[in-house]
């Protein structure tokens, strides 16, 4: 099982990646981590040169509600969309809680949402609800 | 004409034995700017003004910075190409001198165009590197950060040989801000002061972040010094720069001001020439102009009365520890190429210098730190690095791998150690 993890054009921090690509394996997961700063290109070419069971996108600075919007929309043109489970996490709007608007916006695109206190812990229960499935298929 | 303030300013005040504190600090506009910049100025104490650059002008989205400029949005800094050198220089009329000299601050990769503006608008001091600001933040590859680099300082070699003495500070005593053992900070700190000294820089500065002990920093500190003492020309004016503790900060006032002021006492006993301080916003927001000035003053009035009560045995252990492996590294890469560009660029691809946990392509990322049941930072694997250890110093011995939760508890170390309750004391 194969997980894309990536930040977004403008987030330069790294913790969270290095983080998330820990936490990943150890739940089973081969991690491509794109690193920061990702251009919406790397990503594209990350989903499709890797065929990830899932894209994970993980961000603190803010702007996750505006730039993730460019990347799904990215995907979705390109035909990219409905072949991967998208799921995105972190501090997402600079105002800190996003509005109920912003969480249907990205509700949307992504096939998970998960900010604030409990955030981790719904990934992972979302992680491992998923995968589940899935394995038993393989 | 400037004759290099910034380099006067702290051979004077290292003379009279005072610490310098200098705030972070950049706003959006010409007149906030200058405001924030008098303020400072005025606070009292012996100080150094900072413009800090926008995020847009960091990664070189030149356009971006106008356009926010221009729509009236939010800027994170100081969009110092965007406003342009003679309105730069318009700004900083009569408050930028020999009394208050003044620094940029900024991230980027790839400066030349900033470094070219802010030498047009007069400004003799700014920071970075061809590592420290590539490796950390950027996608930039080390090759291409180090040409950029190179090109930079000759031009502050270029002015400083026109009258206007230039200085530059290396960042490398702050690699990712947290979780970097100090043998590997002092090493880059001493690379990238010999790839600015090869390049011409005459004046430098060689940073160390506060980590997770006091007195494992106070031995970096040392080592720091005495390896520049070995290493850079004898020609080169140089001091060292702390930063106080550049992690995830504590979120109580009384936290965050004590880990302020343990700073100021490690620049103290250090014997550093500046201190850049943080303030008690800084876990939740960039911080206001008067939370920078109360923390300028706290670092100072703590500077002029700090304790050099520490523990000098252990000091003395843990220097011989640190100088070891930093001079090991040091020489490990110098002999990879006579060019020192070269050389680091090699040691980097090869693994001999590696940065645990950064994710930057040119880097290695095999070496893993931890913090050890002392509070010291440590190697829990050295990766491709050379070491004389006969072991990485991981609990039981072993290299061993660092796993989610054990990462998480160490970025939090200080924020842990400093918000909780002071302890009842015995009598109590």
């Amino acid at each position: 099982m194969k997980v894309v993890l990536s930040s977004i054009p403008s987030d330069s921090h790294t913790w969270n990646l290095v983080y998330m690509q820990l936490l990943l394996e150890e739940m089973g997961y081969e991690v491509v981590n794109l690193g920061s700063c990702t251009p919406v290109e790397d990503i594209i070419s990350g989903v499709r040169d890797h065929q990830p069971d899932a894209l994970v996108i993980s961000t603190v600075n803010g702007h996750g509600v505006a730039e993730s919007a460019k990347i799904a929309g990215q995907l979705h043109s390109l035909g990219l969309a409905d072949d991967v489970p998208k799921l995105i996490g972190g501090n997402l709007a600079t105002t800190g809680s996003l509005t109920p608007e912003q969480v249907s916006c990205l509700r949307a695109s992504f096939d998970g949402v998960f900010t604030g206190e409990r955030a981790v812990d719904d990934f992972i229960a979302f992680m491992n609800r998923s995968s589940r499935p899935h394995q038993a298929a393989n | 004409m400037n004759p290099g303030y910034f380099t006067q300013f702290v051979k004077e005040r290292q003379a009279e034995g005072r610490l310098i504190v200098q705030p972070r600090m950049g706003f959006g506009g010409l007149e906030e700017m200058r405001a924030g910049l008098e303020r400072v100025k005025q606070c009292g104490v012996p100080v150094i003004g900072t413009i800090t650059i926008d995020s847009f002008t960091r990664v070189n989205r030149y356009e971006d910075a106008a356009y926010a400029l221009r729509d009236g949005h939010h800027l994170n800094g100081f969009p110092l190409i965007t406003h342009g050198a003679q309105a730069t220089a318009a700004m900083l009329e009569g408050l930028q001198g020999p009394g208050f000299p003044v620094q940029v601050r900024h991230g980027t990769a790839l400066p030349q165009a900033l470094f070219r503006a802010l030498l047009d608008s007069g400004i003799d001091a700014t920071e970075g590197g061809p590592v420290s600001y590539c490796l950390p933040y950027s996608r930039v590859p080390l090759r291409q950060a180090i040409a950029a680099w190179a090109e930079c300082c000759e031009m502050l070699a270029e002015r400083s040989g026109r009258g206007m003495v230039c200085h530059l500070e290396s960042f490398a005593g702050c690699m990712l801000g947290q979780l970097c053992p100090p043998s590997l900070l002092v090493a880059l700190g001493i690379l990238e002061g010999l790839f600015f000294a090869a390049h011409g820089v005459c004046s430098l500065s060689l940073s160390f972040a506060q980590g997770t002990s006091l007195v494992q920093d106070i031995a970096a500190l040392r080592v720091l010094r005495r390896l520049a003492e070995e290493f850079l020309p004898s020609d080169i004016d140089w001091h060292i720069v702390v930063y106080c503790f550049m992690g995830l900060f504590p979120r109580t006032l009384e936290g965050a001001q004590a880990l302020l002021r343990e700073s100021a006492r490690l620049a103290k006993i250090g014997g550093a020439g500046r201190l850049i301080v943080k303030t008690p916003a800084e876990a939740h927001r960039i911080p206001t102009v008067e939370e920078n000035l109360d923390s300028l003053r706290l670092a100072y009035d703590v500077s002029e009365n700090a304790s050099y009560l520490f523990d000098q045995t252990e000091a003395n252990t843990l220097f011989a520890e640190i100088y070891d492996h930093a001079r090991l590294l040091t020489e490990a890469t110098l002999e990879l190429h006579t060019g020192i560009g070269e050389a680091i660029h090699q040691a980097f691809i090869t693994g001999r210098l590696d940065v645990p946990y950064c994710l930057h392509r040119d880097n290695a990322n095999r070496s893993r730190s931890i913090i050890d049941p002392r509070g010291y930072l440590q190697w829990a694997s050295f990766g491709g690095m050379p070491h004389r250890a006969t072991r990485a110093s991981g609990p039981g011995g072993a290299q061993h791998a660092v796993g989610s939760a054990a990462l998480l508890e160490m970025l939090s170390f200080n924020q842990r150690k400093y918000d909780a309750p002071p302890r009842p004391t015995a009598c109590e």
